[in-house]
């Protein structure tokens, strides 16, 4: 029945659009579609994003992982090496602290009418992808590869089993949560 | 229904129902909430616009082809729904500047422009690089406990703050 759904292509699409539309009107109402948000939470002195972020992880990944364990959903995990994830993601970073927005959180800027986030962001995003195309043949051999570790998840990587490795990040980010609270934040 | 026209809703409320709407993402489209690789295949659109077919021969083209997917739907679906929602509370104004930048920096409109440009630009380059953004990384990879995930979402953290602060604590002082 589900895998019914999954292959009927213009309802995906529509569903895609469905839940596009709940995702940005909750980035709006969680206040991550702004400049000002986004960059009080890197100068550390606005934890906005940093609660939403990791209350939708908590959330997310309890849910996603009992309906892997009733068959409902299947995980999608994406490969990874230090080349990729940890140099890709300081570039990133960079990108972020100068932009102010994210790729989702510029799609919500724009539709609340931010033209720095078109004009701006959506514009050099979409450069800075032409030129990942163009320069990725020789990234793929070269720095991409290095670290490989591949689609790996984090209990796989300390043996430990997976329900165990869910409370403990679970209760972590429930305590940072709370600290952060507590600080006044 | 006032609700819904209330600026802001508690940052809890929203995480806990991003988490919720991926829960439905994953069973209803069998995917992952993400949207970087939408802008990576509208660049492969617009690039096909202008140089025709052969650039579908590019090998990042063969691995993200340039059509409208789900994924790509989600991110124009989020533009309406971020539409929608400032709508409602009265938020929505066309700006160039934001007030915290204006600020902290100022209010030239071309100033505010070129920066965006260039982060924009190295943001682009580095979501693909790490293979995924805040959203597909950050959110639906690091609640799958998938190790390339977290070390992006971190990375993604440490060079935001690293460059935040250089440039306003350092270089704006």
């Amino acid at each position: 029945m589900l895998k019914a759904i999954h292959s009927k292509k213009g309802l995906q699409l529509l569903l895609g659009l469905l839940m596009g539309i709940v995702f940005g009107f909750l980035l709006q109402k969680g206040g991550v579609t702004r400049y000002d948000v986004i960059i009080g939470q890197l100068l550390l002195t606005d934890f906005t994003v940093v609660k939403i972020m990791l209350s939708a992880v908590v959330t997310g990944m309890i849910g996603v992982y009992i309906l892997k364990s009733v068959g409902l959903a299947r995980l999608n995990i994406k490969d990874g090496s230090i080349g990729a994830s940890v140099v890709g993601g300081l570039i990133f970073g960079v990108g972020f602290g100068l932009l102010g927005y994210c790729p989702g959180t510029v799609a919500g800027a724009v539709g609340q009418g931010s033209l720095d986030g078109l004009f701006g962001g959506v514009v050099g995003i979409l450069l800075g992808c032409a030129i990942f195309a163009a320069i990725y043949p020789r990234l793929e051999k070269g720095i991409l590869r290095w670290g490989y570790f591949g689609e790996v998840t984090l209990p796989q990587l300390i043996k430990l089993n997976t329900w165990v490795v869910i409370g403990l990040v679970c209760a972590a980010i429930v305590a940072l949560l709370f600290g952060i609270e507590k600080a006044g934040y | 229904m006032e609700w819904l026209r209330v600026e802001q809703w508690s940052p809890y409320v929203v995480g806990i129902g991003i988490g919720m709407l991926s829960w439905v993402s994953f069973v209803l489209s069998d995917r992952p909430l993400a949207c970087s690789a939408s802008f990576a295949k509208t660049s492969g659109m617009i690039e096909r616009l202008f140089r025709g077919k052969k650039i579908e021969q590019k090998p990042y083209y063969q691995k993200f082809p340039p059509t409208i997917d789900w994924q790509w739907m989600l991110v124009v679906g989020v533009i309406i729904g971020a539409f929608i929602s400032a709508k409602l509370s009265g938020q929505f104004q066309f700006s160039w500047v934001p007030a915290q930048w204006k600020i902290m920096v100022s209010d030239s409109h071309f100033v505010r422009w070129l920066v965006a440009l260039a982060g924009g630009v190295i943001m682009g380059l580095g979501a693909r690089w790490a293979g995924g953004c805040t959203s597909g990384h950050g959110i639906s990879g690091t609640l799958q406990l998938a190790v390339s995930s977290w070390l992006a979402a971190v990375s993604f953290f440490v060079g935001g703050i690293a460059t935040a602060m250089l440039i306003f604590k350092v270089l704006l002082r």
